[in-house]
């Protein structure tokens, strides 16, 4: 994958989509343009105070339609996972890795693929925390990625 | 008996596999020309009012609008034509649609079926398109496969309840016995055990014998409101319960990665509506695109208790000639899956079934029938439950 990726440029800091009044939308690219700033958000419904993540505009406790941003601190415990010896093409070149369920001590659960772990180490239960890559991939849709990785 | 929601008067699947050189529509065709045929009394031209087809992907053929390329295909221009798409539900969706049109007094005999063309596509290609049907952001975009979903519900189902990778297996190993007398089947061969277990691995614990194949195919249903099945067959199978349920695209937004809702949720809703229960049930086909959903599909449908499906895996009683047979077509893992003509080729088996038509796989005197499919990592759930029109 190394290949397709490239330094993400100061330019594509910051550059959030936004409503009328200057508050950053509650979208999915938006909060990837957080995971750049090595930010973990999520959202927060202003009525019933229920955490939503992945973020989104309407809670789908209360159906309330006002959230606010809210940050994690990114650590878990990884509730399910398995290892991907057949990839989609363009992780070939990372087979055979691990994916797995994060549960966050902040509350949600977070799909993504653990690094640093050895795979025979790999076993429910075990803590976790997030990072992010430091480069953003030159295709579409250019989102940074985040992963899991054993807590330091 | 509860009204019924609809009959089938006729079905029709083709031969589901490799089908070199014939694309969406002739394996339509051939679908449509077994329903026709196997009922004389059908004018198709002047009995069917319309038709509802399910297909997931435009990707395969590079052919999109197929609502009325298929019509015209099966000579019944200019009648309306409706395509879904529910990802592997998508012809449940087709028949649930079919449900709602007769039950609305709009159409009396209507057409409700289901194609995908896939062997034509590389593995690695056919994987992605089947990947569509997951999140893209949160499970794509972080190179979570769709065999990959399947097996972290897996793994939680052997850490929660001891389930083991043999019964996993197992289920491959009964479909693969049932295939072998289904002469539609994608597999017709007899495959053991440790073939299964020792068989490459595609997502642990999932290897490549716990895995559906990619096949071609198409199906197909003739469907009339109750009062006018006896006009087309002196046999028809009444639809008695319908159901459905949806849960988020992803799996990791779940409380428990071990049950799929939407089968539980759907199961209730076709259970009450049709007035019978699990042990009710005399044939089933379940969704067994993975090993791990049929395991699944037993306990949320609850033809056993939570996490006792590797049990009754061990047990035989979903081999035919057990208590309740399951997926006496081969089921997705051995009939095949093209996975927009799979709701549709289910009911054709229960069809088969409830007019003692299955030969070698006949499951004697069956009365009620039942079938389960899902779509994504279910995402959709649709269940059906059948009677013999009697």
């Amino acid at each position: 994958m190394n290949e397709r990726v490239i330094v993400v440029s100061q330019g594509e800091k910051g550059s959030f989509n936004r409503d009328e009044n200057g508050a950053i939308l509650p979208t999915v690219e938006n909060f990837y343009k957080f995971c750049v700033e090595k930010k973990l958000m999520g959202v927060r419904c202003k009525q019933c105070g229920t955490v939503l993540w992945p973020p989104r505009g309407i809670c789908p406790k209360c159906s309330a339609n006002e959230v606010e941003w809210t940050e994690f601190r990114g650590r878990g415990k990884l509730l399910t996972y398995t290892v991907i010896h057949f990839p989609p093409s363009q992780f070939q070149a990372l087979a055979p890795y691990a994916v797995g369920v994060l549960k966050l001590d902040d509350g949600p659960q977070l799909p993504g693929m653990l690094r640093n772990v050895k795979l025979e180490d790999l076993r429910i239960g075990m803590n976790l925390q997030v990072d992010f890559e430091t480069t953003v991939p030159k295709e579409w849709p250019r989102w940074p990625r985040y992963f899991f990785k054993p807590v330091d | 008996m509860v009204k019924p929601l609809a009959s089938i008067v006729s079905a029709g699947v083709s031969k589901f596999g490799v089908r070199d050189g014939l694309y969406g529509r002739e394996l339509f065709a051939e679908a449509a020309k077994e329903a026709f045929v196997g009922c004389p009394n059908l004018n198709p031209k002047r009995d069917i009012e319309a038709l509802f087809v399910g297909m997931m992907s435009d990707s395969y053929e590079h052919q999109a609008h197929v609502a009325p390329l298929y019509l015209d295909w099966i000579g019944l221009l200019p009648k309306p034509a409706f395509r879904t798409e529910g990802a592997c539900a998508s012809s449940s969706v087709a028949m649930r649609t079919a449900l709602f049109a007769i039950a609305s007094g709009m159409y009396n005999v209507v057409l409700v079926g289901g194609v995908e063309k896939m062997t034509h596509v590389s593995t690695t290609g056919v994987t992605e398109i089947l990947a569509m049907a997951s999140d893209f952001p949160f499970e794509q975009w972080h190179g979570i496969s769709f065999p990959g979903i399947f097996a972290m519900m897996a793994v939680d189902h052997m850490h929660r309840y001891g389930t083991a990778e043999e019964q996993l297996a197992k289920v491959a190993v009964k479909n693969h016995e049932h295939g072998a007398l289904n002469p539609k089947a994608h597999f017709q061969k007899r495959i053991t055990v440790s073939e299964v277990l020792s068989s490459r691995p595609v997502a642990w614990p999932l290897k490549l014998y716990d895995c559906c194949p990619r096949s071609d195919g198409a199906s197909c249903l003739v469907l009339t409101a109750p009062e006018l099945a006896r006009k087309f067959t002196d046999t028809p199978v009444d639809i008695i319960g319908s159901g459905q349920a949806q849960d988020t695209l992803s799996l990791f937004d779940r409380d428990n990665f071990s049950s799929m809702k939407v089968t539980r949720l759907a199961a209730e809703q076709a259970y009450s509506r049709a007035g019978v229960g699990p042990t009710d049930i005399d044939v089933a086909e379940v969704h067994d695109c993975f090993t791990i959903a049929e395991i699944i599909a037993y306990e949320d449908l609850g033809f056993c208790q939570p996490g006792k499906g590797g049990k009754l895996i061990d047990e035989g009683a979903t081999y035919l000639g057990g208590r309740l047979p399951v997926n006496t077509s081969g089921g997705l893992k051995a009939k095949g899956h093209p996975v927009g003509a799979t709701g549709t080729a289910q009911a054709s088996e229960i069809y088969l079934q409830l007019t003692n038509q299955a030969g070698k796989r006949q499951v004697e005197g069956a009365e009620f029938g039942l079938t389960q499919n899902v779509g994504g990592s279910a995402s959709t759930g649709i269940v059906h439950v059948y009677h013999r029109g009697d």
